[in-house]
């Protein structure tokens, strides 16, 4: 499935395995949660990268002890409804993961502004809509009255661009 | 099947999407939004075939919340059996001046007043 | 009151540019209907009974008179000339066309409005005492904070796709006209013995079909800690509300399930462990915004005024009126005029195109040009000089707006139920209309004293029923509207849920049910003694006696 990373719409090269299906020798592998649990002695020694899907209703302690060694967490939507992920994306940044974060399953691209802004930096956006869609609906808004957002596409605060003077906090709070 | 007899049945119904009108299906398979003109399925091939009509219609961005609801034939005239529906159809009974029952397109029933 | 800065400008303007595009993809089939239904919702618009609904914020309650002029302009030109007032200080125009809606958000960015967050999964708009800043009881002006918490909540990222709707108010006075305690979050104003503002915090309050009131998770919240821990609520209530059900997901029940303490742990968990740098209330953005709350440059003046003592001597009606719909102001000189919009047999909350200019043209001439919307579902002018009260009222009363019922048994709350709302299961208007007509004899009003009598068209509560002295529930038996009539519900400070009496009622029977229960309480009450109390010394056996015994 295609995915829209940093503005531009790109392929995804990772392999998606499930519980049972056998490992690759090497190549950067995306495990279900559960399988890095069951696996982490030898995932950690898998040649190639390691990501991990991650589903709404783990919390978000249960990676800590992983994050070092990921490289990539999916967080599926069950529906576009279901907000729970924009919550725990947040709180997977603000234990400080800093590499991709992405989207997957039923994301809308209206909603894409809001994942960005919670910390995802990639989506599998599949096929309903075109590239166009994607491409102008993560830019419709250019002004947020939260703080401590991400702030892709050039996005202000309207927080910091009322006081303009620099505070310390001013700065982004992850590096993303 | 003399003139005076009821017939029951289902209409269907929706809002046209463009401006919310509520609008009933007819028997030329065009929305009016006069319930009148709506056609009555009795049997419930029909109605299936009504639901499907409804379906596709809302797949092609003329109605939305396509849905039906019982309705009886009397003397000629179609009328809803629930007050919600005659309401829908009519407008509301607080407000005669306003919506279908105010337009002349109220079919031929009397709102509801009062209570 | 508060002024859009050019950013609070651009971002609403963005955001009708925003709708006008996604309503034009789902026109052109772009969008399917559920794809678009969340994000017409979140400005606002609803498919209702007879066409879409379109809600409107009033951020907690207030108007300038150019923005009431406003709507009325989008009365008349898009809509059938009136407007509904709601219990959420909002207002709803019903008869909007989906092609329109984008020109209406443009209209309503000129003067400052917009339908953000009026319905959907979301923060929905603050609202707060509908009296504040003028109210005599008053330890601060709650709106500032309002202000701040609408801003935070406006498109926040994380909680816009809650289980469920969310509601926030605020109130800053010890008696409250905001019912903190039946909302999702209700904050409360005090002050330490140290002068320190901080905020009691009440989670889980709520209506619908399960009405709870809710607890305090804090009792007293440093101010600048306030956003941050309301974030910390929110992702609780987010990762963990129930979404499975959604006459479940509020809330109340995640609070109800977890228990208040284990609910009031996992915040206190979630709030200690996020860095709150970003979040914190910073002293110089509360002064910006509380700069445009300052007070009117009220005059001084003294406490008595001749020309209005001589015209309530002189004049029967205006007397009455004063005495229910004038209230007492901070400032000596001043009062509050309250607004009804509930006339003899009228639809309470709809005010016309006309009367919407009528009010606004008042709040220039004699009200620092502010208006206000109560939860009551009535306007509010609520800073006016005592000396200008009679010809307020001669301007009101030539215009159906000087109704003397405020707080008293005509002035019904109301939800639209089944004449406009879709999801009704009875009217509830035509009875709000009966029940006024029955009590429209004033002196008896006045004898029967405060009484609120809120109906709901259904068990979705949009009309407090379980808050009202007497509420009305209307249900569907087979076909058929009747009614649920339930006693000794409060939205006050000392909150309740009425009590269910017995079996329900048709429709025509509703006013003299509710006569033999304010019957009941004349009979039995004490000396001063008003309807709420009567019942709370009486219980509901004398009433259940007086409707049921004869049958
Ligand atoms: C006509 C369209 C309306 C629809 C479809 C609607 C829908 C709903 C629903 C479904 C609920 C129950 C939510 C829950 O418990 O989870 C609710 C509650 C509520 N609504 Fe409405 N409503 C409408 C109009 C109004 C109006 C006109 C008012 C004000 C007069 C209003 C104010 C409220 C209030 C105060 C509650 C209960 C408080 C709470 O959320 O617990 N609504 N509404
Ligand atoms: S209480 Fe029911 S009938 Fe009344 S407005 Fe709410 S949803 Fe509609």
């Amino acid at each position: 499935m295609p995915l829209l990373k940093n503005g531009s719409i790109i392929s995804d090269d990772w392999i998606t395995i499930g519980l049972e299906d056998p490992r690759p020798e090497s190549g950067d592998i995306v495990v279900p949660y559960a399988r890095l649990l069951k696996e982490w002695e030898s995932l950690t020694d898998h040649d190639g990268r390691l990501g991990v899907i991650f589903t709404n209703i783990d919390r978000v302690e249960a990676l800590t002890l992983f994050l070092p060694r990921l490289a990539l967490i999916v967080l599926p939507f069950p529906s576009f409804t279901d907000g729970r992920a924009y919550s725990l994306a947040r709180q997977i940044r603000e234990i400080g993961y800093t590499r991709e974060l992405r989207a997957a399953g039923n994301v809308l691209p209206d909603q894409v502004q809001f994942m960005l802004q919670v910390g995802f930096d990639s989506f599998e956006i599949g096929d309903r809509f075109s590239a166009d869609i994607w491409l102008k609906a993560s830019r419709q808004m250019s002004l947020a009255y939260q703080r401590g957002l991400f702030r892709p596409l050039g996005q202000q605060e309207v927080w910091s661009e009322r006081h303009r003077e620099a505070e310390p906090w001013l700065e982004q709070p992850h590096a993303g | 099947m003399t003139i005076n007899s009821t017939e029951k049945g289902k209409i269907l119904t929706a809002n046209r999407l463009r401006d919310g009108e509520v609008v009933f299906l007819t028997h030329s398979g065009l929305w009016s939004e006069n319930i009148d003109g709506a056609v009555l399925a009795t049997e419930p091939q029909a109605q299936a075939a009504l639901e499907a009509r409804g379906k596709d219609d809302e797949r092609a961005n003329l109605v939305t919340g396509v849905y039906s609801f019982d309705a009886e034939r009397r003397e000629g005239h179609v009328f809803a059996s629930h007050i919600k529906e005659r309401i829908r159809s009519l407008g509301p009974t607080v407000r005669a001046d306003l919506g279908k029952q105010a337009e002349g397109r109220g079919g031929h029933f009397a709102a509801l007043q009062g209570v | 009151m508060y002024r859009y800065d050019e950013f609070d400008r651009q971002f609403v303007t963005e955001r009708v540019a925003q709708f006008r595009d996604q309503a034009s993809r789902r026109l052109s089939g772009a969008l399917t209907e559920d794809e678009f239904r969340p994000l017409r919702l979140m400005n606002g618009l609803y498919l209702q009974l007879h066409a879409y609904m379109l809600r409107i914020a009033v951020p907690y309650g207030t108007l300038s008179s150019r923005q009431l002029n406003t709507l009325a302009f989008i009365a008349e030109k898009w809509d059938r000339g009136y407007g509904h007032f709601t219990t959420r200080q909002n207002i709803q125009f019903n008869w909007i066309k989906l092609e329109d809606t984008a020109d209406i958000l443009s209209k309503l960015a000129e003067v400052e409005m917009h339908a953000i967050q009026t319905s959907g999964n979301c923060i929905r708009n603050v609202t707060t005492d509908q009296w504040a800043g003028a109210a005599a009881d008053e330890i601060a002006d709650p709106r500032p904070v309002g202000e701040l918490v609408r801003q935070w909540s406006s498109l926040h990222p994380e909680f816009s796709y809650l289980p469920r709707k969310f509601k926030i108010a605020v109130t800053g006075a010890p008696n409250d006209r905001a019912a903190v305690k039946v909302h999702d979050i209700g904050l409360r104003l005090h002050l330490n013995d140290k002068g320190e503002r901080g905020w009691e915090v009440l989670v889980g309050g709520g209506l619908g079909r399960t009405p709870v009131i809710g607890v305090t998770v804090r009792d007293f919240l440093p101010e600048h800690e306030l956003i941050a821990y309301l974030e910390a609520i929110m992702r609780v209530y987010n990762l963990y509300g129930r979404r499975d059900n959604k006459y479940k997901a509020r809330i109340k029940i995640l609070v109800h399930e977890l228990g208040a303490d284990k609910f009031r742990a996992e915040v206190e968990a979630e709030y200690a462990r996020r860095p709150h740098a970003d979040t914190k209330v910073e002293e110089r953005e509360l002064q910006r915004i509380s700069a445009y709350f300052a007070p009117p440059k009220f005059e001084k003046l003294p406490r008595w005024s001749a020309t209005f003592e001589e015209a309530r001597a002189r004049n029967k009606e205006f007397a009455a009126w004063v005495k229910t719909n004038v209230a007492a102001h901070r400032i000596d000189g001043y009062a509050i005029a309250n607004v009804s919009l509930k006339p003899e047999g009228g639809i309470p909350g709809d005010a016309t195109a006309d009367q919407m200019r009528v009010v606004a043209d008042l709040a220039q001439r004699y009200a620092f040009d502010e208006i206000r919307v109560s939860h009551h579902q009535n306007l509010v002018l609520p800073h006016v000089r005592r000396d200008d009260l009679f010809a307020i009222w001669k301007v009101l009363n030539a215009n159906g707006l000087a109704a003397s019922n405020i707080g008293l048994a005509g002035d019904i709350i109301a939800c639209p139920g089944l004449d406009y709302c879709s999801l009704a299961t009875a009217r509830s208007i035509p009875i709000a209309q009966s029940i006024s007509r029955r009590f429209a004899d004033l002196n008896r009003q006045h004898e029967i004293g405060p009484l609120r009598i809120n109906i709901s068209g259904c068990i979705n509560a949009c009309g407090h029923h379980h808050v009202g002295h007497i509420g009305i529930l209307g249900l569907d038996k087979k076909g058929e509207e009747y009614y649920q009539i339930t006693l000794g519900g409060s939205s006050s400070e000392s909150a309740s849920i009425g009590t269910i009496l017995g079996p329900g009622f048709a429709g025509e029977d509703v006013p003299d049910a509710i006569e033999k229960i304010v019957n009941t309480y004349l009979a039995h009450r004490q000396p001063g003694e008003e309807f709420l109390a009567a019942y709370r010394r009486l219980g509901a056996q004398p009433f259940k006696e007086a409707l049921y015994a004869a049958a």
